[in-house]
């Protein structure tokens, strides 16, 4: 392994821009002549607009346009979409309701933008918008996904009765029901998994700029995917063919999903710098992102799991709903079907499965995928199911997993997924040992003494990344195909350039993929630039969420490399005079196989270029391949989490004592890099269960719009984190990958639950596990006055 | 954020001028409370008036029952200050409590009593300690200078200088975050002076800071944690929101007023044994 091979710790080359204050984020472009938006948004949560009255805030200094819907729709721009169809149970389509970049005639959430004010500066354009006088007609609301199918909810969308999008299943209903039958013990959980703002540090921001000369536009924003954004925005919304419509996504401050979907205030940055003439630059306040950024989980579950005498699970059954806000956004359809009804096998080897998911429309901002994605949601309901079966049965909760564990690979689940791989007694044995399982009743009986209540929860997760095999999400419903796209740019120096269509957006691409070229063609890592983000650089490419980029993105990279590899041979048979067949590549060197003839990597680039050594007849000059790579499966990664805490009775408070993850990923290319996403995700995990919650009234107003009331976590909520990893490389890619960005926000929140529930003595408890929510659980066992 | 004037006073008398002066003019401190209010539009004084660079505003002074701490005096100036570490522990301690970093190098003393938000901290101390809030006009006892939520007992032109702290004998605070803004969800601060123990309550209080004369009266009979035992305070009149309910709130009164009476034991214990 060399120092900045794969496997080696190379600090992070983005950093240094980083933390100096040298990164180049979509606000710090400013073009010139740029004019600032402000959107005028739905202070009602569902409302019939029967009025909008725009002369006052045209009138205000400043002000150069100020548009409404009628307008957008008078310039047919298409709605929003959502690109991933689901059919019912049915086979009806689901009911996709029209959602345009402004509201037209009735708004549907708080925050729902109605008009857009474009100005000077941002703060003319937020004093217009405070002028533009809409009249409302208020209608009444639906916030709780668990009421919005009730036949007295309030209805939102015409073509959704009910406010019904599908009605989805997926596993054997038959065998499930049967299996339960039989089942020895069943154990019943209802379950909500709570709601979450994403909160990037960099809040959605987007500049648009139109050049009248070439009929051409050019948006700067902050996408995960601007390939995609482009499709969408071209193909679908019409602001432009795709080749007159170039998408950048520059320095982009974290994502965690949020920044995959296409929103309103984009397309109307766009439009708006068409009809203006000026470029328009938008950037979301964090109240406003608070509103308007698609959120994630918000599930309402029943779930039964049935075992026989031995402890071993016969039967899963879920009935899920799962709260889709006022829109359907980008992917919002696939998170609760395909990204969650697939993963409810967990790591066991369960017979009968039947998961059934109804999608809702309700009075709140539109959810979509959010880290993990549908996998936090399954991992949820099946360690949590899995915990409190082995807490009835009275079976160590260890136990009972290894009793049901999947040992032998492949194994087809009877939810759709082949795993591939995995060793699962291996990371829990390992979790086990490093979190010193086997002394637990000790440190229990030490904190008794102490009047606290300590408990222990593991997790051992699965998820599936690496999205996706383009047939396999095809068949599913996907309008994309999931592979990615690569071109290595040779230079006659032997520096290189790596385009890649996956993006970087906090997880350390430029550093990673550097470290595989670097290794592959034996140049310092200091010769390679990692180009991505820019739909005139990069072909084509799907973008990075649902850990794909280094299973995916780097296997398309891996491919290119073989590809230059392949041609810089012929170059070097030239330049060498010998067989091309004898030509032998090695730690940067091309040498005749059993001679001591000899080139360095950037002679041979040098010589593709000036081609004096060969023929153009017979050989093309130049040093320049591309890959396109599709996956045969998706990837696997899976592991243990476990996680120790102690609650203080009198306050309900839980501080987390202890967090051992082992986790296995496969193949590993930094190791440092890696440690970082999982403690990323682990804090996510425990911020889901300790302390965030989107809340909206019951008339859909947002409670938890700032930071003052949506809780993240702190430095100082977090223990300690031990993170250690098993390996079995993924055999469906070329390098062995299987991805690390979500697991921690999979494994941890039901780590946590299974923690506190263990000490306080009940399962009464729901996430967020707020001081007040444990004093509550603890009040309602009695246990709180005894201690 | 609207537009506003800003103006820098150089003495107090200048800023009482400008506060007179200017239409609805506002003075700022550190501008902790008051900028982002305005960063959200919920503030728009058309005048900012700037205490900052009126000499002398900030000293802390002992004296030999008590300590005086200029108005404009900083969390952070206040936490460090080796005088108030000495004669007032528990007070150096609250203010190390207040916001992070950033906050505590900018709030002020004056400026977090006059804005008297009902989850501050420094209310409870004054409180409790039965500190004299000084202004350009006259000395006010802190009994009778918070008046209600955001309400205090200041004239419009009048400004905070200094607060004089008595000495406690014991004392300690007791701080309960929000989870989401770490603010004090229930504060409590509890005080033993030479002829009355008193019991100031932050963060709970529906209009505010407030006594709880039942604590204070068994304290005083016997100043120890056990002397709460059963003793509770009623949810009528404290506030009830999404983090905390009004009941959970009164009792997490009761618990922090027992824990604040063993701190402040303890810290006597482990002086007297130095």
């Amino acid at each position: 392994m060399s120092a900045t091979g794969v496997g080696a710790s190379v600090r992070r080359m983005e950093d240094f821009r980083f933390i100096t204050g040298r990164g180049r984020y979509t606000d710090d472009i400013a073009r010139p002549g740029q004019a600032c938006a402000a959107f005028v948004r739905s202070p009602h949560a569902h409302a019939t607009i029967d009025r909008i009255e725009t002369g006052a805030a045209a009138a205000m200094p400043g002000v150069c346009a100020v548009l409404t819907g009628a307008d957008l729709a008078a310039d047919k721009l298409g709605p929003l979409i959502c690109g991933w169809m689901i059919h019912s149970k049915d086979g009806s389509p689901m009911k996709m309701a029209a959602h345009p970049a402004l509201a037209l005639g009735r708004v549907y959430h708080a925050g729902d933008p109605v008009a857009v004010v474009i100005a000077d500066s941002y703060a003319q354009a937020h004093e217009a918008a405070e002028k533009v006088e809409v009249t409302y007609g208020e209608l009444p609301a639906v916030v709780d996904p668990a009421e919005a199918q009730s036949t007295n909810a309030p209805q939102l969308h015409e073509v959704a009765p009910r406010n019904t999008i599908f009605e989805w299943h997926l596993g054997d209903a038959q065998a499930t029901d049967a299996a339960l039958k039989s089942a020895k013990h069943v154990t019943r959980l209802e379950l909500r998994n709570n709601r979450l703002a994403p909160n990037a540090i960099e809040p959605r921001a987007a500049v648009a700029e139109f050049d009248a000369g070439n009929d051409a536009f050019t948006l700067w924003y902050t996408t995960q995917n601007p390939h995609l954004a482009r499709l969408v925005l071209s193909a679908f919304i019409g602001i432009a063919p795709e080749h007159k419509l170039r998408v950048i996504a520059p320095d982009v401050g974290g994502a965690f999903g949020s920044k995959i979907f296409i929103y309103p205030e984009e397309v109307v940055c766009l439009w708006a710098a068409r009809k203006t003439g000026r470029p328009v630059k938008w950037v979301a306040e964090r109240s406003e992102a608070f509103l308007s950024d698609a959120h994630g989980r918000d599930h309402v579950t029943r779930a039964e799991m049935g075992l026989d005498a031995n402890g071993k699970i016969v039967g899963l059954r879920v009935k899920t709903i799962a709260n889709l806000g006022a829109y359907m956004s980008t992917f919002s359809s696939s998170v609760p079907t395909y990204l969650y009804g697939t993963l409810l096998s967990g790591q066991y080897d369960i017979p009968a499965i039947y998961c059934e998911v109804d999608a809702v429309y309700t009075n709140t901002a539109p959810v979509d995928a959010y880290r993990g994605a549908g996998r936090p949601e399954a991992t949820y309901v099946v360690e949590r199911l899995m915990e409190v079966s082995a807490r009835e049965m009275g079976l160590d909760p260890a136990e009972l997993r290894r009793r049901n564990f999947i040992k032998t690979f492949p194994h087809q689940t009877p939810v759709i997924m082949a795993y591939d791989c995995g060793d699962y007694p291996a990371s829990l044995e390992r979790a086990l040992e490093l979190a010193g399982y086997n002394s637990l009743n000790e440190r229990k009986q030490e904190a008794a003494r102490r009047g606290r209540l300590r408990g222990l929860g593991l997790s051992t997760y699965i998820e599936a990344c690496g999205i996706a095999p383009s047939q396999a999400v095809g068949s599913l419903g996907a309008g994309v195909g999931l592979w990615e796209s690569a071109e290595v740019r040779v230079n006659p120096t032997g520096t290189v350039e790596v385009l890649t269509g996956s993006h970087s957006h906090g997880q350390g691409h430029e550093t990673t993929f550097a470290q595989l070229v670097s290794e592959r063609l034996g140049i310092p890592i200091e010769s390679i630039a990692i180009v991505h983000g820019d739909t005139d650089k990069v072909q084509f490419g799907m973008g990075t969420y649902g850990s794909r980029s280094a299973a995916v993105g780097m296997s398309a990279i891996a491919k290119a490399l073989d590809k230059v590899e392949a041609k810089a041979k012929k170059v070097a048979a030239h330049m060498l005079e010998a067989a091309e067949a004898d030509i032998v590549f090695e730690d940067g060197r091309f040498t005749v196989a059993g001679t001591d003839k000899s080139a360095a990597f950037g002679e041979v680039a040098l010589n593709a270029y000036i081609a004096h050594k060969f023929s153009g007849a017979h050989l093309e000059p130049g040093l320049k391949e591309g890959s396109f790579y599709d996956p045969t499966n998706f990837t696997f990664p899976a592991g243990c989490h476990v996680c120790e805490v102690e609650v203080d009775p009198e306050t309900g408070e839980t501080d987390i004592v202890g967090w051992t993850a082992v986790d296995d990923f496969g193949v590993i290319i930094n190791p440092m890099i890696v440690e970082g996403q999982v403690h990323g995700g682990i804090v996510q995990g425990i911020g889901q269960a300790l302390m965030e919650h989107v809340v909206y009234d019951a008339q859909g107003q947002l409670v938890t719009g700032s930071l003052t009331d949506y809780a993240l976590p702190r430095a100082e909520d977090l223990p300690p984190l031990i993170v250690d990893t098993t390996v079995t490389p993924c055999p469906s890619n070329p390098l062995g990958i299987k991805g690390c960005g979500e697991a921690g926000a999979i494994a941890a929140p039901a780590a946590v639950m299974n923690a506190i529930t263990d000490a306080i003595g009940t399962e009464d408890l729901a996430m967020p596990a707020t001081p007040q929510a444990v004093w509550a659980a603890l009040a309602r066992t009695g246990r709180r006055e005894a201690a | 954020m609207y537009n506003f004037i800003y103006h820098r006073a150089a003495g107090l008398r200048q800023a009482q001028h400008m506060l007179g002066e200017f239409d609805d003019a506002k003075l700022i401190a550190g501008g902790q409370s008051l900028l982002p209010m305005m960063k959200l539009r919920l503030a728009a004084p058309a005048n900012l008036v700037d205490l900052g660079k009126i000499a002398g505003l900030s000293d802390i002074e002992p004296d030999v029952r008590s300590i005086s701490i200029g108005a404009m005096a900083t969390h952070f100036e206040v936490h460090n200050s080796a005088v108030v570490q000495e004669a007032l522990p528990a007070l150096a301690e609250l203010a190390g409590m207040i916001g992070e970093p950033a906050v505590r190098h900018r709030g002020t003393l004056g400026g977090s009593i006059a804005h008297n938000d009902p989850t501050a901290d420094y209310p409870a101390a004054c409180l409790a300690l039965g500190a004299t809030i000084i202004t350009t006009e006259r000395r006010i006892p802190a009994d009778a200078f918070f008046t209600g939520l955001f309400e205090t007992a200041l004239m419009p032109d009048e400004i905070i200088t200094a607060v004089s702290f008595p000495l406690a004998e014991k004392a300690a605070y007791q701080k309960f975050r929000n989870p989401a803004s770490r603010y004090a969800m229930v504060g409590v601060f509890v005080a033993k002076h030479a002829s009355d123990v008193r019991v100031a309550i932050t963060g709970a209080g529906a209009s505010g800071v407030f006594r709880v004369p039942a604590f204070e009266e068994a304290l005083q009979g016997r100043f120890s944690p056990e002397a709460l035992e059963g003793l509770t305070v009623s949810a009528d009149g404290l506030t009830g929101d999404l983090h905390a309910s009004a009941p959970y709130r009164a009792h997490l009164i009761g618990v922090l007023a027992r824990r604040a009476v063993a701190a402040a034991n303890e810290r006597n214990d482990r002086s007297d044994e130095l």
